[in-house]
C-alpha cells in the first residue's frame, strides 16, 4: 500500500507545482476530489446563472418599445443560451452530465446567482441589468478567464468579450432613458435604486462569512476575495452613474481619499440569505418556469432520440 | 447579428412596393415576436439559442422591409390591427412545440422559394432577398428536421406533429394570393410550395392534410388586414410600453 500512497503524493506534488507554476490543469490531468468538486459546484451555478437569467429579461422581449432595442435583446438571450451551452460544456470535461446538473437545478439542489430572483417590473430594468448585473458578473469573471482549470478559463475568455458587449448596450439603454422625457429618467432612476443592493451581493459574503474563499484561492480557481471585487465594483459604477446623470441609492458612499476607494453603505446580508434560502421576491416563480420548460420539453427530446435511434443520428 | 442600424430612405419606392414591402415587413415582424415569446420556454437549451436566431433573423428582415416604407417604429408600433398585413398563419400561437414548428416549416419553405424568386427581379426587394434566402435556407432546414424527428419519433410526438400540421394547413392557402405587383408566377409558387412540403411530411410519415387550404376568412384575409382574435392581444402587449411614451425615443 506504501507504493500508493507514494504515487498519490507524486501527483499531488505535481499538481501543487503546476498550480503554483500558474499552468493550466487539463481534464485528463489528474487532480484532487475537492478541487474537481469545487469546480463543478462552481461551473455549473454558472451554467444554471446563465440559463435561469434568460427569464428575468425574457419577461420583456415581447414589450421592447422600439424595434432595435428588441433585437439586441434578442441577441443577448441568444448569447446568454450560447453561454450555458459552453458552461455545460466545461463542466462535463470534469465527468458530469448535462442532464444530471440540470436535474440538481431542477431539484433545488444546485444553486443560481440570487440576482435573478429579482422581478423585471419596468424597461429601465433591463438596462439596470445590463450596466449592473453584467458589469459585476464581468467584474467576477475577468479574474476567471486566469483560473487554474484551462476548459473554465477558455469558456470566461470568450463569455467575457459578449458580457462587455452587453454590459455597454445596457449602459447606453440607461443613458438614452436618463436623457429622455421625465417620465423615461424617473423609470431609469427607479431601476438602478431597486438594482444597485442586488447586484452587490452578486459578489457573495463578506470575507470572514466566505466558506469556499481561501481553498479556491490557493488553488487558483479564485484571484480576488469577494470583498476586493466588490470594492472594486463600487469604485468603477460610481463615475459611470454620474456620468449617466442618476444616483446610487446609498447615503453613505462617499470618497475615501486615506483608502483610495469609495466608502459604502452596510448591506442588508438577512435579505441576501432569505433570498438564497429561496425566499426572494422570484424564486419560485423562476425555478416553476425552468422545471415547466423541461418538463413540457420532455416529448420533444424523446422524439430526437426515439428518431436518432432508428436513423442512427448523432443524438440531437 | 442584425441589432445594428437600419439604412432608410435609400430610394423612394413605388406604391405598389410599398404594398408588398408592408405585406413581408409584417410577415417577418409578427413572426418573429411569435418565436420571441418562446425565450425561455424552449424544450432543450440548443432550442433557446435556435429559436432566437430565427427570430433575430426575422426581426432584421423586417427592420429592413418596414424601412423602405417609413420609420419602422412608427409601423410596427402605431398601426392598428386592421392595418397590418401580415398573412394570418405567423400570427397563430405558438401552441407545443410541434406547432411552432409546423408554422415555421409552412412559412420558411414559402418564404425560401418567394425570396429566391425576388432575388432574380428588378425590384428594390431583391438586394435583401438575396441576403435573407441565406438566413431561410437555415431557417427551413431546422423547421425540415424537426418535422422529420417528430413525425418520426415516438407516437406521441407523431399524434402531436400530424394534430399540428393538419390544424394550420388552413392557413397556408392565403400565402399564394397576389402581394402588391410583386413579378412572381403565385401559381407556379404554390405548386413548388405543394411539391416541397409534402415531400418532407411524407419523410416524416406525415398524412398530407386534405382540407381546404383557405377558408372564408382567409382568402388574403391577413393581405386585407383581417386578422384572427389572438393577433389583437398579441399587439396590445407589443405595442403597450411604445404607446404609453408618445413622442419619446428609447
Amino acid at each position: 500500500m506504501a507504493t500508493t500512497v507514494e504515487a498519490g503524493g507524486v501527483r499531488e506534488a505535481a499538481f501543487d507545482a503546476a498550480v503554483a507554476a500558474d499552468e493550466r490543469i487539463e481534464p485528463r490531468d489528474w487532480m484532487p476530489d475537492a478541487y474537481r468538486a469545487t469546480l463543478v459546484r462552481q461551473i455549473a451555478q454558472h451554467a444554471h446563472s446563465e440559463i435561469i437569467g434568460i427569464q428575468p429579461e425574457a419577461n420583456w422581449i415581447t414589450r421592447a418599445p422600439s424595434l432595435r432595442r428588441k433585437a439586441i435583446l434578442m441577441a443577448k438571450v441568444q448569447d446568454e443560451a450560447g453561454h450555458g451551452l459552453y458552461l455545460y460544456s466545461a463542466a462535463e470535461t470534469l465527468g458530469v452530465g448535462r442532464d444530471e446538473l440540470l436535474d440538481k437545478l431542477h431539484t433545488g439542489r444546485q444553486k443560481y446567482s440570487s440576482i435573478f430572483n429579482y422581478p423585471t417590473l419596468t424597461w429601465a430594468d433591463v438596462g439596470a441589468i445590463g450596466w449592473l448585473v453584467d458589469g459585476a458578473a464581468i467584474t467576477n469573471q475577468v479574474p476567471l478567464c486566469r483560473c487554474s482549470y484551462g476548459p473554465y478559463a477558455r469558456a470566461m475568455v470568450r463569455i467575457c468579450k459578449e458580457e462587455s458587449f452587453h454590459q455597454r448596450q445596457g449602459y447606453e439603454l440607461l443613458l438614452a432613458l436618463s436623457q429622455g422625457t421625465e417620465a423615461q429618467h424617473a423609470m431609469a432612476q427607479d431601476a438602478v435604486d431597486r438594482w444597485w443592493w442586488p447586484s452587490l451581493m452578486m459578489f457573495g459574503p463578506p470575507d470572514d462569512e466566505s466558506s469556499h474563499s481561501a481553498q479556491s484561492m490557493a488553488w487558483k480557481i479564485k484571484r480576488h476575495s469577494n470583498d476586493e471585487l466588490r470594492q472594486r465594483f463600487v469604485d468603477i459604477c460610481v463615475p459611470q452613474a454620474e456620468a449617466l446623470g442618476l444616483t446610487l441609492p446609498d447615503p453613505d458612499l462617499v470618497w475615501n481619499e486615506e483608502r483610495g476607494h469609495h466608502d459604502f453603505g452596510p448591506i442588508d446580508w438577512d435579505e441576501f440569505r432569505e433570498v438564497l434560502r429561496g425566499n426572494g421576491p422570484c424564486n419560485d416563480e423562476r425555478i416553476g418556469r425552468r422545471r415547466r420548460a423541461h418538463e413540457d420539453g420532455a416529448w420533444v427530446r424523446e422524439a430526437a432520440a426515439a428518431y436518432a435511434a432508428k436513423h442512427g443520428e448523432a443524438k440531437a | 447579428m442584425s441589432a445594428g442600424p437600419v439604412e432608410t430612405g435609400t430610394a423612394p419606392i413605388r406604391p405598389a412596393d410599398r404594398t408588398a414591402a408592408l405585406a413581408l415587413g409584417d410577415d417577418a415582424l409578427v413572426l418573429a415576436q411569435r418565436l420571441g415569446e418562446w425565450a425561455g420556454h424552449g424544450p432543450v437549451l440548443e432550442e433557446e439559442v435556435a429559436l432566437a436566431n430565427i427570430a433575430l433573423d426575422l426581426l432584421g428582415q423586417a427592420r429592413h422591409l418596414l424601412s423602405l416604407v417609413g420609420n419602422e417604429d412608427e409601423l410596427a408600433y402605431l398601426r392598428e390591427e386592421r392595418e397590418f398585413r401580415n398573412c394570418q398563419l405567423v400570427e397563430q400561437p405558438n401552441g407545443d412545440f410541434a406547432h411552432t414548428i409546423a408554422r415555421q416549416l409552412y412559412f420558411s419553405t414559402y418564404q425560401e422559394l418567394l425570396h429566391n424568386r425576388l432575388a432574380r427581379t428588378g425590384t428594390p426587394f431583391a438586394p435583401l432577398s438575396a441576403k435573407a434566402v441565406k438566413e431561410i435556407a437555415y431557417h427551413r432546414d431546422h423547421a425540415e428536421h424537426w418535422t422529420l424527428r417528430l413525425g418520426d419519433g415516438t407516437p406521441e410526438s407523431r399524434e402531436r406533429m400530424q394534430r399540428a400540421t393538419d390544424a394550420l394547413w388552413r392557413y397556408t392557402g392565403e400565402l399564394f394570393e397576389p402581394v402588391g405587383e410583386l413579378p412572381v408566377d403565385w401559381t407556379e409558387l404554390n405548386d413548388s410550395w405543394l411539391a416541397s412540403v409534402t415531400s418532407v411530411l411524407e419523410r416524416a410519415t406525415l398524412t398530407v392534410p386534405e382540407g381546404p387550404r383557405r377558408g372564408a376568412w382567409t382568402a388574403g384575409a391577413g393581405r386585407e388586414g383581417l386578422h384572427t382574435e389572438p393577433f389583437g392581444r398579441m399587439l396590445a402587449e407589443m405595442q403597450h410600453l411604445h404607446r404609453s411614451h408618445p413622442g419619446a425615443s428609447w
